[in-house]
């Protein structure tokens, strides 16, 4: 099922996510496609992930829908401004696109092009804002526009915060996306079910689908990395030491993800799989969360 | 006050190559107190470049460098050694580099990089920043500026990267968003980040021509005006 039919219709939800290599090679894109299609309800495509340059999002998103998925164009308000922006708006709807998600997007220091000038012409309250006045016909400086986009729009959110502040930060982001016409959102990966719960419980409120994001753990070592590393992640100590005593790394990996999904079944619309390397191990971890 | 460091010596060389007699310019003013282009760096640098071969035909630290008149008075008594330099270099600003430049019909070599302060900050400098946006949005962010506290300067909120109230971007600094959001909520204001602020006209931070023109347009303006009212 399409993304939006998928959540309108009450189903609990199931996204991917693909990231384009650096250069012109898409036969990895054109395999995942094969080994996902009909397995999930709407595949992610990264822009620019983790400010790295690589093939763009729009370009891979309309190599899956020739392939009969429907894609998620994430789109960062990082490397351009609102022309750019605007204009590959047009250009994904032309071919096809129909989800779009908004993010911030990582600072071009943490990438591979340091001198990169940053952006942020928009930020990703304001690109929601102008999406939905292309929906509406109209481009942000009020021009009708031949020929209207029809996107559903959607937002990330950070469920699992380390400060009281950041917790309620959050909500109040949450509500703002809304506000300017966020319809769906997709969270950062979760490891800890009771604070993914307490989030939740305030975020009902605003009566919007989420779906909570899963990463299969690969290592021990991946789990630290993250919670060193990575905003919002927090993978408690108990996984950890299952994936340190782990015999087969692997299967561990994918049964602490399964497990996750089928706990946070009840408290989300769906879940967003964020494989990170393991995207051909998507539709065994789906099996085993009994989802498939 | 600008900041500056400076340059690469290797770089400076680069630019002084082919060319024999030289003309150092420093400042007493921002630079000296960067101990970029203060006398001391002035005699450091003459130092330097004597060991790699150039001549120095003469130097100076005007106090302040982007002064034209003062700089005009100053290198008058040495116009004569100026002029049979191949080039100066600049230990200064970019705003001494350019003054200079524009006072004296010689190459003009900058010595220094001017040292982004990431805003402008009052006579007095403390934290607080100023974009000159020329759209302020102070009143819906408890007077903390989004633009200049936020890495990204976004302007409806947090970006959501921050760990234990760090930014992403520069982890030794606090996220800004965090620091608003505190602000807000201590003044009893935190339906203020409720609001959407729309995108930003980025065309209010190009400056008019007659900001550009003159230092002194402010008095200009009040003259004018005054003319007016009596008239």
């Amino acid at each position: 099922m399409a993304l939006k039919e998928a959540l309108k219709s009450g189903k609990f939800a199931i996204t991917t996510e693909v990231g384009p290599l650096k250069g012109t090679d898409i036969s990895e894109i054109a395999e995942l496609a094969e080994i996902l299609n009909g397995n999930v309800d709407g595949i992610n495509v990264t822009d620019q992930q983790s400010a790295v340059m690589r093939l763009g999002s729009l370009a891979a998103c309309s190599i899956l829908v020739e392939k009969g998925l429907d894609p998620v164009f994430q789109m960062t308000c990082r490397d351009r401004n609102r022309i750019a922006l605007q204009s590959d708006l047009l250009s994904a709807s032309v071919f096809g696109i129909k989800n779009v998600l908004v993010i911030s997007g990582d600072f071009p220091t943490l990438g591979d092009h340091i001198d990169a000038k940053d952006v942020y012409d928009l930020d990703s309250e304001q690109l929601i804002w102008t999406i939905n006045r292309m929906n509406e016909g109209y481009d942000l400086a009020g021009n009708e526009l031949k020929g209207k986009t029809n996107f559903f729009v959607g937002a990330v959110v950070k469920p699992v915060s380390d400060t009281n502040e950041s917790f309620e930060l959050q909500l109040v982001m949450m509500e703002k996306k809304i506000s300017v016409g966020a319809c769906f959102f997709q969270t950062q990966a979760v490891y800890d079910v009771e604070a993914f719960e307490k989030f939740m419980k305030q975020a009902a409120q605003f009566k919007v689908p989420v779906l909570a994001g899963v990463i299969p753990l690969k290592s021990a070592g991946m789990a630290r990395y993250m919670n060193k590393n990575v905003s919002g992640v927090f993978v408690p100590e108990h996984m950890i030491d299952d994936m340190a005593k782990a015999k087969d790394k692997t299967e561990t990996g994918l049964e602490i993800a399964a497990q996750l999904i089928r706990d946070l079944k009840d408290l989300s619309q769906g879940v967003h799989i964020m494989a990170i390397g393991w995207e051909k191990k998507v539709p065994d971890i789906i099996k085993l969360a009994n989802l498939a | 006050m600008l900041r500056s460091e400076q340059k690469p010596f290797e770089e400076i060389l680069g630019y002084l190559e082919g060319e024999d007699k030289i003309f150092i310019l420093g400042c007493d003013g921002c630079a000296q107190a960067s101990q970029t282009g203060g006398l001391p760096q002035v005699l450091e640098m003459k130092e330097r470049l004597e060991r790699e071969g150039k001549t120095v035909t003469g130097y100076n630290a005007v106090d302040f460098l982007c002064q034209k008149a003062l700089v005009a008075s100053r290198l008058r008594p040495q116009e004569d050694t100026i002029m049979e330099s191949d080039s100066l270099l600049v230990l200064c600003c970019g705003v001494g580099v350019q003054t200079a430049a524009a006072m004296v019909k010689k190459p003009v070599h900058p010595g220094c990089n001017t040292i982004n302060l990431g805003g402008s900050r009052g006579e007095w400098q403390g934290e607080e920043r100023c974009m000159e946006c020329g759209d302020c949005l102070l009143e819906y962010t408890g007077g903390i500026c989004p633009l200049t506290v936020c890495s990204k300067g976004l302007r409806n909120g947090a970006c959501g990267g921050a760990s234990n109230s760090k930014c992403e971007v520069s982890p030794e600094k606090p996220c800004g968003w965090e620091m608003i959001y505190a602000r807000l909520k201590e003044t009893g204001r935190l339906d203020m980040m409720k609001k959407f602020i729309p995108p930003k006209s980025w065309n209010k931070m190009r400056p008019k021509s007659e900001l550009l023109s003159t230092p002194i347009w402010a008095l200009e303006q009040k003259d004018e005006s005054r003319e007016e009212g009596t008239g």
